[in-house]
């Protein structure tokens, strides 16, 4: 007796094969006499059953969407950009409509210097960082990356003059800084306006279908949350006591938590799954809560407090504010990985398809001749 | 110049990876891990930046017809995938330097020396083909063989194939090669042989065809592929509608307090 026979798995001796006893050997030798073959299992290999790809799992469930290859900076440079963006629109306006100089004035600084770190954050995901200004010899419409770069370049000229221009005029008292400082400003505040928002544009029209399915919503959300971030960087230099930003803020929190609400209303669990589970099901979460609710409740307190009180009330919804804003931007791209790697979406037939399928008896609509 | 296609014949396929090779041996791509997957005798898993050709291997449920399997045993396939150079690409449309050209062959083809590797493409891809080499930066995908193709040559995929698996020629010749080819195994009593190439959605057509045996999708072949320009209209009027509120709220919020 060797010691193969005793190594045999358990069930090959469970099945009542005395595969030791010598009367086995008598009743292989009569079988395969009388039949020429021998009905055993075999030996399963480690790990058997083995995956079979099928239409449901698809090629062994290997995922057919290449995830994002964006470094961890990109969501910050989304939280950047949007809450930069945001902040020079609302300086503009405080400044066109001759309300609040500082608002203004901190406006044109938070622009610039956001423009600048969100530029550097961009150029840093890059493989060839070298390479950014390809990106300007081309003027795109249909790709939102093209439009992000000329949006980007065109906000940072124009905020970092504006904030140049207040700095020299501030120093020298030129009126002709401050003339150039305006116009800069009027066009920082028409880049602005798109940067606080194509973020949303930029994942929302891909092919990964946890942003694409949410498309129609996602950049008015993160414009909205730009807006949020904006006003509380601004109520964070120190314009905790401005009634109008604290209005703006309840706006744009009160967007933010319509969009909460209709998110968790959703009731497609497929694809909107990664923005309910996991990491970042949770992180998404969490940024919802701390820029949509709690800065509202906040900030509607502070709306009918004394000075004192609203200030402080105001500047803990300008954190909460800000967290959410940067959570939020990172929830969604983690979603996005989540999505990518979720074999079943792009395998599943889309219920509004614009084709209908042919009545053919084969269940695949696509099979069809090709001439 | 005509355009020209691959067709891929699931059906002759015998999953020598002599078309992997040649990729690699022509256009120089690095060595990408010599690993199994585990899954039957994959050990490339998907098409990637250094892996432009991959030979699928295919282990499904029994299918009726399939040529000599026992009943009870899973049937098994080959194919060599590869970039289907769609009609209307996604990579091609997102890709905001201009590095990525359609080829007077029809062809999808990313220049090396513009791409800035922004990464872009990558999530703009419907088949999951184009990846941004990490270790280089740079964004590569299958070229069709420019350059073969510039001096008249057969991509090396198709000039290495041993069973014709993979056929090469004018886009027409291989749509009704196609066509013929499904008739042909339809006869033989292979119902489920199909062709695969979905003209009905954003993508309006591959230039590189292929036949399965059975469900597309269990070639890891969506049966929906979109190009993410068709969700812009609504993107952008979302974004327009943020901008909306924050320009009018500003205004309102301002013109309606005190000066200061």
């Amino acid at each position: 007796m060797s010691d193969l026979v005793f190594n045999l798995p358990n069930e090959y001796t469970q099945q009542g094969w005395q595969s030791n006893k010598e009367a086995r050997l008598e009743e292989l030798r009569v079988r395969a006499k009388e039949f020429g073959t021998v009905d055993a299992k075999g030996i399963k290999p480690a790990g058997a059953p083995f995956p079979l790809a099928s239409p449901e799992s698809g090629y062994y469930g290997i995922p057919l969407l290449k995830q994002p290859q964006w470094n961890p900076g990109i969501p910050v440079y989304f939280f950047v950009g949007g809450a930069a963006g945001a902040a020079a629109v609302i300086g503009a306006i405080a400044h066109w409509t001759g309300r609040d100089e500082k608002i203004a004035r901190d406006a044109r600084l938070i622009a610039a210097i956001g423009a600048i770190v969100s530029g550097g954050f961009l150029i840093s995901d890059l493989g060839r960082p070298a390479r950014f200004l390809n990106m300007l010899r081309m003027f795109k419409p249909q790709s939102p990356m093209s439009m992000g770069a000329w949006v980007l370049t065109g906000f940072g000229t124009f905020s970092s003059a504006a904030a140049t221009a207040q700095i020299l005029a501030d120093r020298f008292g030129f009126g002709a800084f401050r003339i150039l400082g305006n116009m800069a400003e009027g066009f920082s505040a028409l880049f602005g306006l798109p940067f606080s928002s194509y973020t949303g544009v930029l994942i929302g029209a891909t092919v990964i279908p946890v942003w694409n399915h949410n498309v129609r919503t996602l950049p008015f959300h993160f414009g909205m949350s730009g807006m949020n971030a904006g006003v509380s960087v601004l109520e964070m230099m120190g314009n905790v006591s401005s009634r109008p930003l604290n209005r703006i803020g309840i706006l744009s929190a009160a967007a933010e938590t319509y969009e909460g609400v209709e998110l968790e209303l959703k009731r497609d669990p497929v694809v909107n799954e990664p923005l309910k589970h996991g990491a970042s099901g949770w992180i998404t979460r969490i940024g919802g809560i701390l820029s949509g609710p709690v800065p509202l409740a906040l900030r509607i307190a502070a709306e009918f407090s004394g000075n004192r009180r609203s200030r402080q009330l105001r500047r803990v919804a300008a954190s909460s504010s800000i967290a959410g804003s940067l959570l939020t931007r990172v929830g969604w791209v983690q979603a996005g990985h989540a999505s990518a790697k979720d074999w079943r979406l792009p395998l599943k037939q889309k219920e509004q398809a614009r084709v209908q399928p042919m009545q053919s008896q084969e269940e695949f609509p696509r099979l069809r001749k090709t001439s | 110049m005509t355009t020209t296609a691959f067709l891929t014949d699931s059906t002759l396929c015998i999953g020598c990876k002599a078309c992997e090779v040649a990729c690699k041996e022509w256009n120089d791509i690095a060595e990408d891990g010599l690993n199994y997957t585990g899954f039957s005798y994959d050990n490339t898993g998907a098409v990637g930046h250094s892996t432009w050709r991959h030979v699928k291997f295919i282990e499904a449920a029994p299918q009726v017809g399939s040529g000599g399997n026992a009943p009870d045993q899973a049937s098994w396939a080959f194919s060599s995938d590869v970039c289907k150079h769609c009609e209307v690409a996604g990579c091609l449309e997102a890709c905001p330097t201009g590095a990525i050209v359609r080829t007077e062959f029809g062809g999808v083809f990313v220049q090396s020396d513009v791409c800035n590797g922004c990464s872009y493409c990558v999530v703009s891809c419907p088949f999951g083909v184009v990846q941004r080499n990490e270790a280089d930066g740079r964004a590569f995908k299958c070229t069709f063989c420019y350059d073969r193709q510039k001096a008249g040559l057969k991509p090396a995929c198709a000039t290495a194939c041993p069973t014709e698996s993979i056929k090469f020629g004018p886009i027409e010749e291989m749509r009704v090669a196609a066509d013929n080819r499904i008739e042909e195994l339809h006869q033989r009593g292979m119902l489920d042989a199909q062709v695969y190439n979905p003209t009905d959605t954003s993508v309006q057509g591959l230039h590189a065809l292929f036949i399965t045996r059975g469900d597309p999708r269990q070639y890891n072949l969506p049966p929906q592929p979109e190009v993410p320009t068709t969700y812009l209209s609504d993107a952008w009027k979302s974004s327009a509608l943020a901008a909306g509120v924050l320009v009018l709220g500003s205004l309102f919020a301002f013109l309606g307090s005190a000066r200061r």
